[in-house]
């Protein structure tokens, strides 16, 4: 019997991650698994790499505190330095203090802008796309494994249906696209 | 799992911190001028020295470059002077720096009886926030803070004794307290209906009271749920929480009004008690866990895992960060609107504590923010260590620089009463508490969370 592309329904995140974690154990490849919401723990138990996202978002958030800091030096002191409330703009370092302020929400700015941008590029998400997931339930209710059955089909199904799969889908491989 | 002994370590150590310290004080009431001429002596003395010189040098420099082109320091100089003085005619120069030097041993003490007492009101109020909001990860730290909070009734008793001391005219921590002062100063006049010494000492009674009262039933009823499961204790350990939170946020911003703001008589700022509670909080925290780990490594606290301690060190990054944003608050709104009442607080901080002024803040935020952002570092006890302490270091810097620029002006140093003072109530600190935590068993049983806390787990730990 050859090797068959499932898509295993769950309906509890609980039950999903042990299936996960089970699927793993017994070396059968995982493609994707859809769920309604984020299953803490799903990443390590498919043994994703970690993301490197929160290290990227503090660059991004140094990138911002640096342009926020050349901007206010450009606006405030080089270009029109101005006295307002009796705070002449003379030098960057006198002036810092009412700077603070922008330097920190352009920094909040750059990270949380760009991080959703690199997320959505990752994730190769963008407006109008047609959705991924086979089951429109996965959007709602239900969770879905989209697997490689191994080389011993039935084996697998029993194996499946014992960890509480509700429903179990052979799918060829090129209705994917 | 065994329950905490009062260890003979622990013991000596604070037998010999309470010892050295007091000794240190001593020295430091030794040493403080009885006249006018023994203080010119001291000063003329520190001029010499290395220390004396820096300051005046400072002093010329900044006038001279850093403010030279801020329009207003000048005329804030002159006016903060007088503020000091109080009613400024009439002191002359060296009986201010007489009564400066006389109040630093005073105020060498107070600020670690006040820092050590709100190391344990911090811990209260995040014990109240943790039975409030009925939070399922610390349950297994009641224990340890029900030991810190045991300190709030000797601590507060302590700063009373001190503010009784004041109020006999022991020291002139508090200008107010002086009636002569009084009747030369229209600002303080005006605040009378509040800053009079029977109100004053009422509502400290006030204030200690509801603190010790909460502490002591929470921990009766924390007790009592030891023998068993009753429900009804859980509820009433949530109302009784919820209530002592909205006392003690009213009461906790009075008390820095008062004890603490209430120094500079003419200064106001109004997020200043949130100011002071972010201090309490982050220390108050960081000293959880720092006798947390003390204890896990003495294989006390089988059930503390690597995600108990994540969580504190991300209070602690967290609180952080709050304490930064008041402090900026605060900071940059009075040098923004450059009011002179207001504006003469932060000025004689700049002028004469600058180092200390602005390291605290790098001790305070931007050490913890960078080390502490690491997720892995956060459960790593070593750094949690590393970071609590430096942390506590720079909380207690921030109340020293609360206290010290209004009560002893530029004749400020680290010397035997300081260090001492503040191993005085460290050593009294640490007594109190750990003798507490083994006066029952380690590990609170009968609660209904106790499973999720043992086996709390966070999802992004391995």
């Amino acid at each position: 019997m050859s090797a068959k592309r499932l898509h295993v329904m769950f309906d509890d995140d609980d039950i999903l991650l042990d299936a996960v974690k089970e699927i793993v154990k017994n070396k059968m490849y995982i493609h994707e698994v859809y769920t309604p919401f984020p299953v803490h723990g799903l990443d390590k138990a498919m043994k994703l790499k970690p993301t490197n996202i929160s290290i990227a978002t503090f660059i991004y958030g140094c990138i911002g505190f640096t342009v926020a800091v050349l901007m206010m030096y450009y606006i405030m002191i080089l270009d029109w330095p101005q006295d307002i409330g009796g705070k002449p703009s003379f030098t960057l370092i006198e002036n810092i203090p009412s700077f603070v302020p922008i330097i920190f929400e352009m920094t909040v700015f750059f990270a949380a802008h760009l991080m959703v941008i690199t997320f959505y590029m990752r994730s190769k998400l963008w407006p109008f796309k047609k959705a991924e997931n086979p089951e429109p339930s996965t959007t709602d209710d239900k969770f879905l494994i989209d697997m490689e059955s191994g080389s011993n089909l039935s084996r697998t199904k029993t194996m499946l249906k014992k960890m509480g799969a509700i429903s179990i889908k052979e799918v060829k491989e090129k209705s994917e696209k | 799992m065994t329950d905490y002994k009062f260890s003979n370590q622990i013991k000596r150590l604070s037998i010999i911190l309470v010892i050295i310290g007091a000794i240190g004080i001593a020295f430091g009431f030794y040493y403080a001028p009885s006249n006018i001429e023994e203080a010119k002596e001291i000063v003329a003395k520190m001029s010499h020295e290395g220390h004396g010189g820096d300051h005046s040098d400072g002093h010329g420099g900044d006038h001279g470059d850093g403010h030279g082109g801020d329009h207003g320091d000048g005329h804030e100089g002159g006016y903060g002077e007088d503020s000091h003085g109080a009613s400024g005619h009439e002191y002359d120069h060296d009986k201010h720096v007489f009564h400066q030097l006389q109040n630093k041993p005073w105020a060498a003490i107070y600020v670690p009886a006040l820092f050590f007492m709100m190391i344990s009101l911090g811990v209260l109020a995040f014990y109240a926030i943790q039975r409030a909001s009925q939070a399922g990860w610390s349950i297994v730290l009641y224990r340890l803070m029900e030991g810190i909070t045991s300190y709030l009734l000797p601590g507060s008793i302590f700063v009373i004794i001190i503010l009784v001391f004041s109020a006999f005219k022991f020291n002139h921590l508090f200008l107010w307290m002086d009636p002569e002062v009084v009747a030369h100063d229209e600002i303080i006049r005006n605040k009378v209906g509040y800053l009079n010494i029977p109100f004053f000492f009422a509502r400290a009674v006030i204030y200690i009271t509801g603190w010790v009262l909460y502490r002591n039933i929470s921990r009766r009823l924390s007790l009592e749920q030891d023998t068993n499961n009753d429900i009804n204790i859980h509820k009433k350990l949530f109302k009784f929480s919820a209530g002592f939170l909205v006392f003690f946020l009213v009461s906790e911003s009075m008390m820095s009004w008062d004890w603490i703001m209430s120094i500079d008589p003419h200064w106001f700022s109004t997020l200043f008690g949130w100011y002071v509670f972010a201090g309490m909080f982050v220390s108050g925290i960081t000293t959880l866990a720092l006798i947390t780990i003390y204890l896990k490594s003495q294989n006390y606290l089988s059930f503390i895992n690597d995600s108990h301690i994540h969580d504190m060190a991300k209070f602690m990054f967290g609180v952080s960060v709050f304490w930064a944003y008041l402090w900026f608050s605060q900071f940059m709104l009075i040098w923004y609107s450059n009011i002179p009442e207001e504006v003469t607080y932060f000025i004689t901080r700049i002028e004469d504590y600058n180092l200390l002024f602005f390291g605290m803040v790098v001790l305070n935020l931007i050490f913890p923010l960078i080390v502490l952002m690491n997720s892995d570092f956060k459960k790593t006890n070593f750094i949690v260590i590393l970071t609590g302490i430096v942390i506590i270091i720079g909380h207690y810097l921030d109340v020293y620089n609360m206290i010290m620029p209004s009560a002893v002006g530029d004749m400020w140093s680290f010397g035997p009463a300081e260090i001492g003072g503040f191993l005085f109530f460290l050593g009294i600190f640490i007594y109190v508490v750990f003798k507490e935590i083994s006066k029952a068993p380690i590990l609170v049983k009968g609660d209904p969370y106790i499973e999720e806390s043992k086996t709390f787990q966070y999802y992004n730990l391995d």
